[in-house]
Formats: C-alpha cells, structure tokens, sequence
C-alpha cells in the first residue's frame, strides 16, 4: 500500500446500519448512537439529534479511542475494545466495529451502563458482520475509488482556480 | 482514508499539517478558520496547553465546493511539532490523504525543518504509506523575516528530491508555480520528483490558501 486504503459505502449498507442501531436504542433506553471511523469521520448518527458540534465530537473520539489503544499496548494490552466514560447525568460508550470504525452511545440516567453494556454487545456483533461483509465486497484498497472523479479533472482545476 | 458517503453525497479526505515547532502550522488553520464562511465551515478544535502550544491537535472541517454532485469535505489536522510528541503525532497520520509540511524559513530553524521532514517519513513508512506517492505539498513559512533563508537553500535540504523508478512517471514534469524548475527531471542519468512547494508569510495569510488548494487538488486528483 503506498497511499492511505479508502472506503465508501451504499444507502443499502446505510439502512441496514441505521436499522441494528435503531435496535439497539429501542432496547437501551440510550438517547443516541453515532458511528465514527478510524479517522475521525462520522460516518451515521441515529437517534436524538445531538446538540453539539458532531464533526468535532467525531474527531476527538477517534482520537480519544487511537490514544488509548497505544495506552493499551503500553501496559501489555492488545487493546481496549470497550471505553466508559462516565458523567454525572450525561455517559458515553465507545465500542470498536471491525477495527475500522467506533460505535459511540450516549445515555442519561434513563439507561444503566450494565443495559448499554449487555445490549451493544449483540449490536456489536452484528455490526461487525455488516462492515466485514461490507470491507469484503468493496475493498478498502486506495484502487477502489478511483474512477468516482474519473474526467472531473477540469471540474477540479475550476473550483480550486 | 478518503471516505465517499452516497447516502448523503459527501467525499471525505483528510489532510494534515505537519513539521518542526512554532513553524506556523496553527496559525495556517487558524487564517483559514477566520477566511472562510461560516456555512462551509465547522468549529476549529485546539488541544493545546496553557501557553497555546498543541498539544495533542488542532482541527478544522471546511468544505471546499461540490464536485459531480459530492460535496468535498476536508477535514483539516495540525499535530505537535516537539520531538516528544511523536506518539501523538504518529496518531493523527493515520488515514490521512494528504499533507502539507510547513517549514520555518528561519536560518536557524533549518536542522529543525530536516529532522520534522525525517521524522514524517519514519511514521509514514510505519503505517506503510509511501510519503512520495501520496499528495504532498511542502510551505515555505516566514518569509517575511529578515533571517529567512534563500529558498535555494531550503530546498537543497529539504526537499532534494526522491528517485523514480517507476518508467511510466519518468517524464518531464515543470512545476507550473515556479516557472523554469521542475517537479520530475532527469539529473545525471537518474530521474528525480519533487513534492511542489509554496511560500507563505501564515500571519499574514499570504500563500495559505494556494497551499490548501494545491494539496486538495492533489488529494481530489487522485479520485479521477
Ligand atoms: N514572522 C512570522 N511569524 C509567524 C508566521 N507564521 C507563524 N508565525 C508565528 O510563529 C509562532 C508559532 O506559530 P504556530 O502556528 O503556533 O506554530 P506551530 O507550532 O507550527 O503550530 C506564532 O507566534 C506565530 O504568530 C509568519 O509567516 N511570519
Ligand atoms: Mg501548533
């Protein structure tokens, strides 16, 4: 690889996410779940729409789980697949999906950290499967996009003058 | 790791402002937070400490235009330029489409620069990601100060070009910025490429945005 991998993914593969964590909040009690990948990118959010910034709150989560996988490793952990970070009124969880992207829930007191606990691991699971299979058709290899542009040339030498 | 999303018709990229300490990165992404319209772009981030040094990173989504109907959206990363930051800036490559070093002109500042530049290959050939072949655009930061070196200079150390082995990108290539040198020539009997670089005075804001333009047209570039 001599270039950083790329991914896309379809409305199908979009629905069908939305669908597990719409479950998943339904069976919580959770307020909100979002999807960030590796990078800091979000990826979905379903749910209570939050009230903050969430490109920056993408960003720092993928930073907050890349911090603390070194941490991990550091004390002879492979890694943390789970995260906790507990406030007075307000928690969050953050969970790996296919080493490529961090599922976090964001509860209040109408959940219990054990309820997240137990019911994000059956949609763990099954995210898992959705961007494994997902990883598996597409690719993830920087050669899988080329051609989205393909002849945009002009167009790109326009908007940027 | 460029991420094209066609449920809401978005591409992804992200693109990093590297090199040694105080060359003016924060301050590329902080001209750029105060330049644009606040509709294209969101809220800039800083890890830093007290005394304003990053810390961890700085942050900064704009989005650059629409392109066959995607809206082109990049996400903008500075990483900690001292030494003993490495583990934090190894973090902030990761995934990353493009990258913009941003050198301090200062005479002084010219070990800095080199061993910014080494350590920017290191952590990319960790990853496995080859420094040359990605899109990669050098600044030449702080022109405007009287101990500025001649860019002569700064190119010869760092930015003395890469060999190509490759025959199909062994050809000619002028650098279009900087009429009569050149991005791929032949020295010698070996054929050399050079990342293509930008002066800049980042307090000013001069060159920040040719800068931005020119490593996004790169990043979109390799999508076509
Ligand atoms: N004279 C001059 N000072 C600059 C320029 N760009 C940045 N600086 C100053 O250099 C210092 C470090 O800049 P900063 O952006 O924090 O550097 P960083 O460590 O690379 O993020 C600040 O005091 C800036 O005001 C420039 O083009 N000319
Ligand atoms: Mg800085």
């Amino acid at each position: 690889m001599t270039g950083a991998a790329s991914w896309s993914f379809s409305e199908n593969d979009f629905k069908q996410i939305q669908a597990h964590l719409q479950g998943f909040l339904r069976d919580s009690s959770a307020r909100c779940a979002l999807l960030v990948d590796r990078t800091g990118q979000l990826v979905a959010t379903v749910g209570e729409t939050p009230h903050f910034d969430p490109t920056a709150f993408a960003s720092l989560t993928a930073a907050d789980f890349s911090a603390n996988d070194q941490l991990a490793k550091m004390i002879g952990e492979a890694e943390f697949a789970s995260l906790v970070h507990q406030g007075e009124k307000e928690s969050m969880y953050l969970a790996d999906i296919a080493k490529r992207v961090i599922l976090v829930v964001l509860f209040d007191q109408r959940a219990t950290l054990g309820l997240v606990k137990l019911k994000a691991k059956a949609v763990v699971e099954n995210l898992n499967k959705v961007f494994e299979e997902m990883f598996n058709r597409v690719g993830t290899g920087p050669a899988q996009q080329k051609g989205l542009l393909e002849g945009a040339e002009d167009e790109i030498d326009k908007l940027f003058g | 790791m460029s991420m094209i999303n066609y449920a809401s018709r978005e591409i992804n990229c992200k693109l990093v402002y590297y090199g040694p300490g105080l060359g003016g990165k924060t301050t590329n992404l902080e001209h750029i937070y105060g330049k644009v319209s606040p509709n294209t772009r969101g809220k800039m981030i800083s890890l830093a400490t007290e005394t304003e040094r990053t810390l961890f990173f700085d942050f900064l989504p704009v989005d650059l235009g629409t392109i066959r109907g995607f809206k082109t959206r990049f996400h903008l990363y500075t990483v900690p330029g001292q030494v003993y930051y490495n583990a934090s800036r190894k973090l902030i490559l990761k995934g990353v489409d493009g990258i913009v070093f941003v050198a301090d002109s200062q005479l002084e500042r010219m070990e800095a620069n080199v061993e910014s530049m080494q350590n920017l290959y290191d952590n990319m050939a960790e990853y496995g990601y080859d420094l040359t072949k990605i899109p990669f655009v050098i600044q030449y930061n702080k022109r405007d100060l009287p101990n500025a070196a001649p860019i002569k200079d700064l190119q010869a150390a760092i930015n003395p070009g890469w060999p190509i082995e490759d025959a199909t990108q062994q050809k000619a290539t002028p650098d279009a910025a900087h009429p009569g040198e050149s991005l791929v020539e032949r020295v010698g009997g070996e054929w050399i490429g050079r990342a293509p670089y930008h002066e800049a005075v980042a307090v000013r804001g001069d060159g920040v945005f040719d800068t931005l333009k020119a490593v996004s047209k790169l990043v979109l570039k390799t999508l076509s």
